[in-house]
């Protein structure tokens, strides 16, 4: 069975994991803790393919019908 | 100040009787409350160390004066263990599962061991233990002789409300306090329980806690006679019975007396817990009431926690039946005089308008404007009456304050039950008015779904300066025209004054001078613009032209009417039927007014209005609107009545026609079905193909009667003007009241329900026709046959449930997403987070746009903005 990529779906957004500084500046601008973001886990199909992990902060790509893309930041967590 | 503090665990159990001692600070012997000289007794029911409720007193305890001292707990000493009613079931449950000689729980360890295992991994995950435990319960009750010591187990039977019959013998609570102590630390957590916080023999009271006398205060009556709370008058029966159950288990009484004593005193107990427990008697007061006893107090729509935690009592608030009235603006509110009389604004006094507020005081409590109370700069109240109200005023001086009666043009919040959004509550302006009701524009009912059939309604007086600038800011009424959940205007014309606009603008019609000053009469317009034509040399006007007088001048707005009849090609301006509405320049030019230019949720004037000029000038111009459209219908002339479902004789022949030929039609398809002629639809068996070929034609055989109908009742028809102008219903009721009502219907299907065969014993089985399955032919004027009603009660008793069903399951989805949404909030930063910072949504609604301050996003509006620049640079 040929395995399915979850990221080539058009309904799964793109999932990018930022570097260490980039997490840095979003936690700067909204001036959150990692805590305070939503939370992705570590076995989410995207998550998993990307390759990221605990304490990585990812940065959502959604289609929105109203503002074309909307940014998400998620935190991986366990 | 009292420290914010935060909770971080809540554990419930069992409270054992060394608890109880521990937290008594005196141990209760005697039945009596106070002594001759009205002294509390020592060691009674109202000892001083149980608290202080009589002012003046200290707590012996800890004290505190009445209202600081929060009240300690005594305890009785009960002389027989006796059964906690809530734990009935419960104690059952483990006196069955238990050994009757060795109290181990009756199972093998290893079974022990999985079941433990599981409540421990549900414990961690934070989830219900219960279906694990009844399990556990259910497994050892099987058993018939004990595993561990072999013993012999007999069937426990339960007899409501305390017994519990062993063999035939009952066990005394005793005996299953004593079963219950011997139960292994080990064995109580497979069931379930904490044996540090819930030992099973603490469901056995051997301690009774007396609950302070600051929750049971008495009560001194005019006559000077003290009068006891219902839980002392309990305590007193419960002391009583515990010391003659003494004074006779001492004496050395017989058995049966003994026994009596004790059931005695389990009843007092049980009564004094839960005074509701089915089988037993519930314990009245002297005068025959029932007595409100603990859970009594905590239960229900009246309880601690439904009516005193949850629910609070307000002052400054007013509530009355509701009425219309046109004359009043949309922002306010008419209040009548007694209500005004009674709320009040705070004043404070200071040196300029020192004269002014000596003036209200002046006038007392019963000339309108007046005063109730006046504060004193040291805080001290002064009650104003007839009598004193001059002297006070003399006295005022700067930094008192003065609670004026409510007066015109005060601020307060306008409340209409369910609150299910914002637009529920909003801030109007008052208006004192002779007469009992609130009185308010009916075109703010739509915010409220509000009407008049005796609705009643809230008002609230904000007593603050901050509250009332909240008010007017956030929450008048002209801030609320536009709607946050669809961005249009939610509040505008219904009913009348939709038709009223309809009448006034339709066409052409020529309106002499006088009529038009009739119509303008409530208006400040000293200018009539010119006539648009000359009878004889009479000058005549067109109802655009004064409806153009209540539109802002720099108005530039074209749209289809809610009359439009959506013609194949649309000829724009050039519509015949006026339906086509172009304003130029705060002209109406072209077209009629209706629902979809001022009603409510539609509004295509209001809202436009709104958006170019202002919420104020909005909210005067629905004022205005309000005020022409009425005199428009008073006009026009407007009213209903039997005779206008009243239908030409060769309509209702061709009606007839119609209606005959699609039952033959129908007839047709059945005979087409018996001789297996019809083709099945695909994806549908020959039945379902036979039942949608008939509501189909049916359903043709309705529209086709309600075309006849319509051609024949033109505009002059007021049925149709309401209809077609959006003011009230639509042309298929008044195609049912007058051509045909067509089939009824229970969940989208014909009637097929009713005997073997068939719905009614006037047909034959089997018979597929029309009549036999739900179609009325007739029309509510001509009236229904005997079988028409029947079908015709099925169906509405169908939308009757829909309805009722409905609203409540929408009411609790409503109800369930506000307590989950209720602390969300829009930061400054455009993120939606919730109490604790937790970021939400990055950006509210991906797209940062509140509904109710965007505009269409729509090409007219680019060209709109380009018309008035090039506009300004002509002139």
């Amino acid at each position: 069975m040929t395995k399915f990529v979850a990221k080539d779906h058009e309904l799964v957004p793109e999932h990018i994991i930022l570097l260490p500084e980039e997490g840095k500046e979003v936690l700067i601008k909204y001036g959150v803790d990692a805590a305070q973001l939503p939370k992705i886990h570590v076995n989410d199909p995207v998550a998993k393919e990307i390759g990221a992990k605990v304490g990585n902060i990812l940065k959502i790509i959604r289609k929105s019908p109203t503002a074309k893309h909307s940014t998400f930041y998620r935190l991986v967590i366990d | 100040m009292s420290v914010p503090k935060r909770i971080g665990k809540i554990q419930f159990g069992l409270i054992s009787p060394q608890e109880f001692r521990k937290m008594s600070v005196v141990k209760i012997i005697t039945a009596d409350t106070y002594d001759d000289d009205g002294f509390p007794i020592e060691m009674g029911l109202m000892d001083p160390r149980l608290g202080v409720i009589d002012p003046g007193l200290r707590c012996r305890t800890c004290a505190g004066r009445p209202g600081e001292c929060p009240g300690h707990f005594g305890h009785i000493d009960l002389i027989a263990p006796v059964t906690h009613v809530g734990f009935a079931k419960l104690i059952r449950k483990i006196l069955r599962a238990i050994c009757r000689e060795c109290s181990r729980l009756m199972m093998s360890e290893q079974e022990k061991q999985v079941y433990l295992s599981q409540i421990q991994t549900l414990a961690k995950l934070g989830q219900p233990r219960d279906d694990v435990v009844n399990k556990v319960f259910a497994e050892a009750r099987k058993h018939k002789s004990c595993p561990y010591c072999g013993g012999q187990q007999f069937e426990i039977k339960f007899e409501r409300p305390l017994s519990y019959i062993e063999e035939g013998h009952r066990l005394t609570p005793s005996d299953i306090r004593d079963r219950f102590e011997k139960i292994h630390d080990d064995d109580v957590k497979i069931m379930g329980m904490n044996p540090e916080t819930a030992r099973p023999e603490w469901m056995i009271f051997t301690v009774l806690p007396v609950p302070p006398v600051t929750m049971r205060p008495s009560i001194t009556l005019e006559s000077g006679q003290r009068s006891e709370d219902d839980l002392t008058h309990k305590l007193v029966d419960i002391i009583r019975i515990n010391q003659r159950f003494q004074e006779n288990r001492e004496a050395g009484a017989p058995q049966l007396i003994i026994e009596d004593l004790w059931e005695l005193l389990q009843y007092h107990i049980t009564t004094f817990l839960d005074n509701t427990v089915s089988g037993v008697p519930p314990a009245r007061h002297r005068s025959g009431r029932p007595l409100k006893t603990l859970s009594q107090r905590l239960k229900g729509k009246e309880g601690r926690f439904r009516g005193s935690l949850s629910g609070k009592r307000v002052n400054f608030s007013a509530r009355t039946v509701i009425s219309p009235d046109p004359n009043l603006s949309i922002n306010e509110v008419g209040v009548p005089l007694d209500i005004a009389m009674e709320l009040s604004v705070p004043l404070v006094v200071n040196s300029r308008n020192k004269e002014i507020i000596k003036a209200f005081v002046r006038r007392g409590p019963d000339r309108h404007p007046g005063v109730n109370y006046v504060t004193r700069a040291d805080d001290r109240r002064i009650k104003i009456a007839e009598k004193n109200c001059e002297e006070v005023a003399d006295q005022i001086d700067i930094g008192w304050k003065v609670d004026r009666q409510l007066d015109n043009g005060d601020i307060v919040l306008f409340n209409r039950q369910p609150s299910l959004h914002r637009m529920s509550i909003m801030a109007h302006r008052v208006k004192v008015m002779p007469y009992k009701t609130f009185r308010l524009n009916p075109a703010v009912c739509p915010p409220y779904n509000a009407d008049f059939d005796g609705d009643e309604m809230n008002l609230h007086v904000p007593q603050t300066e901050e509250a009332r600038a909240e008010a007017e800011i956030l929450m008048r009424v002209e801030e609320n025209i536009l709607s946050p959940r669809f961005g249009g205007p939610i509040i505008g014309g219904i009913h009348d004054y939709v038709t009223g606009s309809f009448l006034l603008t339709h066409g052409k019609k020529p309106i002499d001078r006088r009529e038009v000053m009739e119509l303008l009469k409530k208006f400040d317009i000293s200018e009539l613009p010119e006539p648009e034509g000359y009878v004889d040399v009479q000058p005549y006007w067109t109802g655009k032209q004064i409806f153009s007088l209540i539109l802002p001048q720099s108005l530039n707005l074209t749209f289809k009417a809610d009359f439009c009849y959506n013609c194949d090609v649309c000829k724009g301006e050039e519509c015949e039927h006026d339906a086509y509405v172009v304003i130029k320049n705060g002209m109406l030019l072209k077209g009629t007014i209706d629902a979809e230019a001022v009603g409510a949720f539609k509004g295509k004037i209001t809202d436009r209005v709104i958006k170019e000029c202002s919420p104020e000038v909005a909210s005067e111009f629905l004022d205005k609107m309000t005020l022409l459209a009425l005199r428009g219908i008073m006009l026009a002339g407007f009213s209903f009545g039997i005779d206008d479902e009243d239908i030409p004789e060769d309509a209702a022949e061709q009606i007839d026609e119609t209606t005959k030929s699609a039952k033959e039609k129908v007839q047709q398809l059945i005979e087409a079905y018996k001789a297996g002629e019809l083709d099945p639809l695909p994806g549908r068996t020959l039945d379902e193909t036979l039942e949608m070929r008939i509501m189909q034609t049916l359903g043709k055989a309705r529209d086709s009667a309600g075309q006849i109908a319509e051609r024949y009742l033109g505009l002059d028809n007021s049925g149709v003007v309401m209809a077609v102008s959006g003011a009230r219903g639509s042309m298929l009721n008044l195609t049912q009241m007058a051509a045909c009502v067509g089939q009824q219907s229970v969940r989208g299907e014909r009637i097929i329900r009713g005997y073997t065969g068939r719905t009614l014993p006037h047909f034959k089985k089997g018979d597929l026709g029309s009549e036999a399955h739900g179609f009325v032919e007739s029309s509510y004027k001509k009236g229904l046959s005997p079988t028409e009603f029947f079908f015709h009660a099925i169906g509405g008793r169908e939308g009757l449930v829909d309805t009722a069903i409905r609203t409540s399951q929408s009411g609790y989805l409503q109800r369930r997403l506000v307590n989950a949404l209720q602390d969300l909030e829009v930061k400054y930063d455009g993120t939606v987070r919730e109490t604790r910072g937790m970021i939400v949504q990055f950006q509210y609604g991906e797209d940062s746009v509140d509904a109710s301050r965007r505009d269409y996003a729509s090409p007219e509006n680019a060209k709109r903005i380009a018309r008035k620049v090039l506009q300004k640079e002509a002139v």
